[in-house]
């Protein structure tokens, strides 16, 4: 049994904050929908927006933008709770343009990468659907410019963050009010922490992709970063041979682009105990934000999530 | 493990050291992840360490060298959790102040020991304060560049403490602290050994938290109307604050449709209970018309109905508040049209000086009186930070540019007491006594309550008139109809003839116990607040009102605490020889001997005094007929 006498009027102070804007946003937008990564983040969103409108389903499809770079246990986890289990509406969208020219992090660099099949493809799918209000799972403790953006942010029609013109965001009356082609991202795990993620988690029982767990995995170094050979697309350089290594991923993504720290935390116990711990942040294993200090920043002023 | 979430504001001017003052904190509660501080090493390019580079979030600011938004930051300790709302010092960001504060229950000001209390430390404690903030504590900084002197420091809490008398902080406390190497935050230290206090770190671990919120009414405004099928219809809020119970008799406002709480549903199964904040799906019993916006309360325990408000509006456009404009307003789960018709005058946030003005500019916060188009369910801000509070929204732009907070209106003014008063006249001794055609026993079961006089005797500045406001709103809330005769007051009009000699006084006594005794007969409940300094005018009040109408209340507060408080500087002036015959002064105050209730208001709030009170008097309500 979790012990969750100490943990639970924090964390059901947080849950209550998560439901509030979930069920704000749904009252006065027309159009939302949840952006679903599979993550330990996502898993939790999906989890309070399936709390929040209880009984009713979650009034909203998720969307899921596959990079089809994603680990494999990644797309069997979505199909098999995400559309089975749940029965619930996702979307599935891939920038079948940018896929054809064959982009891929190992022939583009990370950057163009990312720029065609994750922030492109969002921008392709979010504009297909009409979407007026996008729902994401970033926390602000994740990465120094989500600190300062706001739980419900305005994009323009462009999908573009202006750090400089933020709406000021006053006790919990959230201003979800737009202008023509303008749309809203929100963000309700804005004050979890990564440590309050993982006892959620285990404190709700909620299902997530055992990568998150360690496990003997076939893994190369390569820059400094362990890497999981998923499958035989990833080109190995000389003397690049996978070993076998007990490990885990903090955060989870694009296998190319996404780190595993050696570890043998095989249980949730045992991650929150490694992560009271932790000197290293969570996304020291994604390779995206390594580009130059501020670069979460200018790829959120393109689009990016 | 954590045990609760605290959340609190950091505000200092630029260069006070409030981003290393942070940093600090995250670092020597062990938070700081390697990476980051890689990260920062390499932007501090090969200079010393510098923590504040760890809250300097975003890179357009960095380039200028500044903070310029609201940046939030988290750490846990074992002991609690913690959310730190960053906010700027810079002149013109008021605004971002705001923003940061309306959500936390503690604030740090931050002054450099050099400079001392400067204006910005003002402003800042005093929109900490206004916002709601209980809990202010200033850290005087830089303490290694004064030497670490007791006596700077002791001089600037002084000042401070001069300051934050004028405010209505209910705790405020100072800290000596050096940021850069961190004497005072976690670690003592042991370089200001005259220091005997708490050190940052503990005091933002034990202060207690609940203690700005309400707990008492019940306020669940509704998001969403759940309709998944046709057998189910649930509201879903969140609790905003009180508790709310299954079998409760409800009312929903604004339209006061009466009913009872069926089920309240959650995805993990029905509750009996719920309490703020929890978010929670209501069943009613009845199939009663709720929609979005509509607030669910106790019947016995109702905010105010209205559509014009009084607030506190802190503007934070460019273009500025006019009277007569209109702007949309989000309250709750509503947004509304509301037309500005005046403002009634502009807070000069550093002194707390009022100033006549007809507009509000960028940054600047101002009284004024919104009609809406619209009544909503509201609180005074003070009393319900959630249902007191609103923001204003550009209905051209959409941007927020205002956020508001309701006051109490103000109580009736002078003037419209002076229209009532009439020339005294004689007692003519031609007149009979007429019965009424209706019983006490009739009118009290009509109107549901035993109509009482509540008469609160001591001296001035005891704290009568606060403590019986707060009995007069409580019995409101619970219901009942009531009314103050306030000695103050009623000297306006009815009594203006008469001055504060003993045959006057005495005249005064009179006149409002045969007015109680009047508002007692036709099925009020009336509060007194009124000195009455001498036993045998009190007696004579208890014969025309009936004793058993009677309950005298003693608010028992020192003559040295009153004269200490002063707040209409009356005791100064009676020292001086100005006012002549003051109670305690100059004229006697004999005390009662044998008080129904007598309350000590030591160190108690007027809500806690009120309490007991309301305690002492017991239940007032009687089943109307027909229940
Ligand atoms: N000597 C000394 N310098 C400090 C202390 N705290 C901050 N500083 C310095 O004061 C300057 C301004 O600090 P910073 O944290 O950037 O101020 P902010 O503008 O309030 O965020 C920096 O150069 C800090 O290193 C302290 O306790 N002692």
């Amino acid at each position: 049994m979790p012990d969750n006498t100490h943990v639970s009027s924090h964390l059901r102070a947080l849950e209550a904050e998560s439901l509030f804007i979930l069920r704000e946003v749904v009252a006065e937008r027309d159009r939302p929908l949840l952006l679903y990564s599979i993550g330990k983040d996502s898993a939790v969103l999906l989890h309070l927006a399936r709390k929040a409108f209880h009984p009713a389903p979650p009034p909203f499809p998720l969307l899921h933008i596959d990079t089809t770079w994603k680990f494999r246990e990644m797309i069997e986890f979505r199909d098999r709770y995400v559309r089975q289990e749940l029965g619930l509406e996702l979307i599935v969208h891939t920038n079948t343009e940018a896929h054809a020219q064959g982009v891929s992090p190992f022939t583009h660099g990370s950057k163009t990468y990312t720029d065609l099949m994750k922030t492109e493809a969002l921008k392709q799918a979010l504009d297909a659907y009409r979407c007026d209000a996008a729902f994401g799972g970033a926390r602000r403790d994740e990465e120094k410019s989500r600190a300062k953006e706001r739980i419900v942010s305005v994009r323009d029609r462009h999908h573009r963050w202006d750090p400089k013109r933020q709406r000021p965001e006053v006790w919990n009356l959230f201003n979800t009010q737009l202008g023509p082609g303008e749309s809203l991202r929100v963000f309700p795990l804005s004050n979890w922490t990564e440590l309050d993620v993982w006892q959620y988690i285990h404190l709700e029982q909620i299902p997530i992709v055992s990568l998150y767990l360690a496990k003997r995995r076939p893994v190369v170094e390569r820059d400094g970063v362990l890497l999981m050979v998923d499958d035989d697309r990833m080109p190995l350089r000389p003397g690049e041979t996978p070993a076998m290594k007990m490990v885990r991923f903090r955060t989870l993504g694009c296998y190319p682009l996404t780190g595993a720290i050696e570890s043998s935390a095989g249980t949730l116990p045992a991650i929150i105990a490694e992560l009271q711990q932790a000197t290293v942040s969570e996304r020291q294993g994604r390779v995206i934000d390594f580009d130059r200090s501020g670069s979460m920043e200018e790829k959120k002023k393109d689009g990016y999530f | 493990m954590p045990q609760d979430l605290l959340r609190l504001l950091t505000c200092g001017s630029v260069d006070d050291g409030k981003s290393t003052l942070i940093g600090r904190l995250l670092y020597d509660s062990q938070l700081i992840y390697s990476d980051q501080l890689a990260a920062i090493e390499s932007a501090s390019k090969g200079l010393a360490f510098d923590p504040s580079l760890l809250t300097d979030g975003l890179k357009a600011e960095r380039e200028q060298g500044i903070t310029i938004d609201v940046a939030y930051r988290y750490f846990a300790t074992a002991k609690r959790a913690f959310i730190i709302a960053d906010t700027p010092g810079h002149e013109q960001y008021t605004r971002n102040m705001v923003t940061g504060a309306s959500t936390c229950d503690l604030a740090i000001l931050l002054v450099d020991a050099r400079h001392g209390i400067r204006t910005q430390t003002r402003r800042h404690s005093a929109i900490a304060t206004l916002l709601g903030i209980k809990h202010l504590v200033l850290a005087v900084n830089k303490m290694d560049l004064v030497d670490f002197s007791a006596a700077v420091y002791d001089d600037i809490c002084a000042e401070f403490g001069e300051f934050a008398a004028k405010l209505t902080v209910a705790d405020v406390q100072c800290v000596p602290i050096a940021a850069l190497p961190g004497d005072n935050l976690v670690h003592r230290g042991t370089r200001m050994p005259w220091y005997q206090g708490s050190t940052l770190m503990h005091l933002l671990e034990t202060v207690h938290v609940t203690s700005g919120r309400n707990t008492i009414d019940l306020r669940l405004p509704v998001q969403l109307v759940c309709r998944p099928d046709q057998d189910f219809r649930g509201y879903q809020g969140s609790i905003r604050s009180g508790t709310v119970r299954v079998g409760d008799d409800v009312v929903v406002l604004p339209s006061r449709v009466r009913s009872r709480v069926k089920d309240l549903v959650t995805f993990d199964g029905p509750l009996q209970d719920a309490t703020s904040p929890a978010a929670v799906t209501v069943v009613l019993e009845d199939d009663v018309d709720v929609s979005r916006g509509d607030v669910i309360v106790h019947a016995k325990n109702q905010p105010r109905v209205t559509q014009e408000i009084e607030a506190m509006v802190v503007w934070m456009s460019p273009a500025p508040f006019v009277a007569g404009s209109r702007h949309h307003v989000k309250h709750l789960a509503t947004t509304l049209t509301a037309r500005v018709d005046r403002i009634e005058y502009r807070l000069n946030i550093d002194d707390l000086r009022r100033a006549d003005a007809d507009r509000l500019q960028l940054n600047e916060i101002g009284r004024c009186r919104l009609v809406l188009d619209r009544p909503i369910a509201c609180d005074p801000y003070e009393r319900n930070r959630a249902t007191g509070a609103f923001i204003v929204i550009d209905r051209l732009t959409s941007d927020t540019v205002g956020a508001g907070m309701i006051i109490d209106r103000l109580p009736e003014t002078a003037r419209r007491l002076e229209a009532l008063a009439q020339p005294g006249d004689r007692t003519s001794t031609h007149v009979v006594r007429h019965r009424s055609a209706v019983t006490d026993q009739e009118r009290q079961s009509r109107v549901g309550q035993r109509a009482l006089t509540m008469w609160f005797t001591g001296l001035s500045g005891s704290g009568k008139s606060s403590i019986a406001a707060v009995v007069e709103r409580r019995l409101f809330e619970m219901g009942h109809l009531c009314t103050t005769l306030d000695g103050d007051n009623l000297r306006f009009g009815l009594n203006r003839d008469l001055a504060f000699s003993k045959d006057d006084r005495r005249e005064n006594i009179r006149r409002i116990a045969e007015v109680a005794r009047l508002f007692n007969d036709a099925g009020l409940i009336v509060l007194v607040p009124v000195i009455s300094p001498f036993a045998d005018d009190r007696e004579r009040a208890r014969e025309v009102i009936g004793a058993d109408r009677f309950i005298e209340i003693w608010v028992d507060t020192p003559l040295e605490v009153c004269e200490a408080r002063d707040a209409k500087g009356l005791y100064r002036k009676a020292r001086a020889g100005e006012i002549p015959e003051f109670t305690g002064v100059s004229s006697p105050y004999e005390a009662p001997s044998a008080p129904a209730i007598r309350v000590h208001t030591d160190d108690r709030s007027p809500e806690a005094c009120a309490e007991i009170v309301l305690a002492h008097v017991g239940a007032l309500r009687v089943s109307p007929p027909g229940l």
